[in-house]
């Protein structure tokens, strides 16, 4: 497999960064080189592969190669393949919506709650429905936390309860009133079938049809949670990957502190 | 054996010891108790299957009518036979006039006990037959065609639909799988019936029904006498249906089965009573069909630190071999579980691992354990995911290991595709041969840093037993020992459907099971 060392493809095209038409990047500024890996429910063979070459054409790409295929049964072949994209988007024009807030640590935070607000905040947390993983809620609640970002539980100006697993959004809610809760955490990992948006929908009409939806913070979480997508359903806000506790701290004690000062 | 890792053989007999005291007080508590889920079992095994017109199944409308009229203390096994014995019927005939509200077993005439014996044994025996035979056909399968080597290479499968699962589960056996598991759909752990029939709806999983069950087990004989080797099929005997579920299996040639007490407990919410209860006669059944059974340890690890908590799971190991030796369960079908879940940033986080894994091979060196890949922190990063599952791997087969859950570089992204399986397997496969032998050739060094984790966690272990053994298992379960999760004694779901054996109850099946 030398061929790919030395390579003695052209490279006639402009190699200065335009960020109004940015593309992949292999080694070379806008090569648009890219890595792409599927499986074609067709028998291994040579037709297969030109099969992938004209689907990675049709999908955008140059000079498409297969650099590795194989049968895993029947009837079924896996590709390894490279292209270089044709398309190219404007980086400067982006915007995407964050949540608003600065971060905090949580000794920070702890000072700020104590000076904005003056009292502990109680933050309820579950993985509603039948989601039954608990990983996500853990790694923000537990005293313990996750990579290093101590969770809820040990900010000594929160007080957070975490439910656990499979909670129904009606005991959730009672919970929330009995604790008189400032602030909910909703988990969900599990996402087939879009389960987690329907059962992130109910919660907020639940909310809503008790008159509680606005004197609550409603916050989401979870791998395949953005913001973008916490708000469209109705939450104040929602924390996707490579979010921790102090992101999810900072947020609700700033947010709280605009609710009752000012 | 001599230990490789300097582990003192009196200290592993200390901490058998009291495990088995912490075990034989959790038997005390359930030779008194039945539950609706094990008379259900019964119902089974007497033969009692179908749904009514509202998809109802018969051992439910069985259990439920003697429950309602308080009599469900006495056992099904009592109330079918002296039905049998006064109307003439069968069992499955009388339980179709109680769905039918044509019989009401609360009015039905007593009879001597020895004469309730005798009209069940026909049945009793057909079903223990039934399941020998079962165990007969696997065995000699294993014979005559073959089996893969151990570790056991285990992967999941998990459409929905259980006729696509058969599509998915015969290619990995191709690619060399050993065991298929089908997982279950998210939430039937606590559903307290079992659905009838073939499914093809499931979320994250599919349904286990007796049918999906006979429709797998067909297609991985087919595809084992293709190839040439015997495919396992694992299902879950956990949850509220633990026992009924384990009979089922026990019927339909299931090989493998999900079934920990404390894993429902911890990370289902199931009531601690019930479920122990349960799980007595589940394992009973288990261990008579040959079963291999899992437990469920490694997933303390997804709470609580891989580190800190690693006595945890052996102080479990421990008690789960006892409670598993209670129920008659052979040590070679024991597949105690344990993690490769420690922090990928922490050094020397290999050799911490490594010795976790030989500990647990030494302290329990028949049993055919279940080592779990790293999940809690595959990241998305399916590059590095790939290596820490190469890293587990190499453990695997180091330490022996019995069963090899293959970690899935897509782990935390979306159940496995049927490529994520292929390059699984490779890796695996890869590893294992290329490394066969590296757990003779290589010894560890005296008081070096593996041998002292060892060491460390024994210790740890041992201190934690004994506190278990003065508090019993269910006050240390209200404190939070295991995973960092409380569960109370009357806590959880299905603690309804524990009811003190009354004064004629039997169950004919556990002396028989059992061997006594």
């Amino acid at each position: 497999m030398s061929g790919g060392l030395y390579s003695m493809e052209g490279k006639d095209f402009d190699k200065t960064l335009d960020l109004t038409k940015i593309k992949p990047y292999g080694d070379t500024m806008n090569d648009g080189k890219t890595q792409l890996s599927f499986t074609l429910p067709v028998v291994c063979g040579d037709e297969a592969v030109e099969a992938a070459k004209q689907l990675i054409k049709k999908m955008g790409f140059e000079n498409p190669q297969v650099v590795f295929y194989k049968e895993l049964t029947e009837g079924f072949t896996f590709f390894n393949c490279y292209g270089s994209c044709t398309h190219n988007v404007d980086y400067t024009s982006i915007h995407v919506p964050k949540v608003e807030s600065n971060v905090m640590d949580m000794t920070e935070c702890d000072e700020y709650i104590k000076e904005h607000i003056g009292r502990k905040i109680t933050v309820l947390g579950a993985s509603t429905g039948t989601d039954a993983h608990t990983v996500g809620i853990d790694a923000i609640m537990n005293m313990k936390g996750y990579a290093g970002h101590y969770g809820l539980e040990r900010y000594d100006m929160i007080e957070a309860i975490n439910m656990g697993s499979q909670v129904e959004n009606e005991d959730f809610i009672a919970k929330a009133l009995e604790i008189k809760a400032d602030a909910l955490l909703v988990s969900q990992t599990v996402t087939q079938k879009d389960v987690h948006i329907h059962n992130l929908v109910n919660l907020v009409e639940l909310l809503e049809a008790e008159g509680l939806r606005h004197k609550i913070i409603l916050i989401c979480g979870g791998p395949r949670i953005t913001h973008e997508l916490a708000k469209e359903l109705g939450y104040d806000a929602g924390f996707g990957a490579n979010t921790y506790a102090d992101d999810v701290a900072s947020y609700i004690a700033q947010e709280l502190d605009r609710r009752l000062n000012s | 054996m001599q230990s490789k890792l300097g582990l003192d053989s009196q200290k592993i007999a200390l901490a058998k010891q009291i495990a088995k005291n912490i075990a034989n007080d959790v038997q005390t508590f359930v030779d008194d108790y039945t539950t609706v889920a094990v008379e259900r079992t019964v119902c089974r095994l007497l033969g009692i299957d179908g749904v009514d017109t509202n998809s109802v199944p018969l051992p439910n409308i069985l259990v439920d009518h003697l429950k309602a009229n308080g009599i469900l203390g006495e056992g099904i096994m009592f109330w079918i036979g002296n039905a049998m014995i006064n109307t003439g019927l069968t069992a499955q005939e009388i339980a179709q006039k109680v769905a039918d509200d044509q019989l009401d077993l609360s009015k039905t005439k007593v009879n001597p006990r020895a004469k309730i014996e005798k009209v069940l044994q026909p049945i009793i025996n057909n079903s223990i037959r039934i399941i020998t035979e079962r165990r007969q056909k696997r065995e000699n399968f294993i014979e005559t065609v073959g089996e893969g080597a151990k570790p056991y290479l285990y992967v999941i499968v998990a459409t929905g639909n259980i006729y696509e699962d058969v599509v998915q589960a015969q290619a990995a056996a191709r690619q060399g799988a050993d065991i298929i598991a089908v997982i279950r759909t998210t939430g039937q752990s606590l559903l307290d019936y079992v659905p009838f029939g073939a499914t093809t709806e499931g979320f994250g999983g599919t349904f286990a029904t007796q049918e999906n069950f006979r429709i797998m087990r067909k297609a991985l004989d087919e595809v084992g006498a293709e190839i040439g080797r015997y495919i396992r099929l694992c299902n879950y005997c956990s949850g509220l249906c633990m026992p009924e579920i384990a009979a089922m299996g026990a019927l339909e040639g299931l090989d493998v089965m999900l079934n920990d007490a404390l894993y429902g407990i911890l990370f289902r919410d199931i009531n601690p009573q019930r479920t122990l209860i349960d799980q007595y006669f589940s394992r009973v059944i288990n261990g008579f069909a040959g079963v291999i059974i899992n437990t469920g340890e490694d997933n303390y690890l997804t709470t609580a630190d891989a580190v800190e908590a690693a006595h945890t799971v052996l102080a479990s190991d421990c008690i789960n071999e006892q409670l598993a030796a209670i129920a008659g369960l052979p040590q070679e079908q024991m597949g105690l579980g344990h993690a490769f879940e420690m922090n990928p940033d922490l050094e020397n986080g290999f050799l911490l691992e490594l010795a976790q894994a030989q500990m647990t091979r030494e302290i329990f060196p028949n049993a055919p354990l279940k080592y779990m890949p790293p999940t809690k922190f595959m990241t998305g990063n399916i590059f590095k995911g790939h290596i820490q599952d190469a890293l587990f791997n190499i453990i695997g087969i180091w330490t022996n290991q019995g069963l090899q859950l293959l970690g899935m570089p897509t782990e935390a992204i979306h159940t496995p595709f049927m490529s994520d399986r292929y390059l699984s397997i490779e890796n695996a496969k890869y590893i294992f041969s290329n490394m066969k032998n590296i757990g003779d050739e290589i010894e560890f060094k005296k008081d070096g840093i593996i041998q002292s984790r060892a060491q460390k966690v024994l210790d740890d272990t041992i201190e934690l037993l004994d506190k278990l053994q003065t508090e019993g298992l269910f006050t240390a379960l209200e404190k939070g020992i295991f995973g960092d999760v409380k569960r109370s004694k009357t806590g959880g779901k299905g603690l309804d459907g524990v009811v003190r054996k009354g004064d004629n109850y039997f169950n004919l099946f556990i002396p028989l099971m059992k061997g006594e």
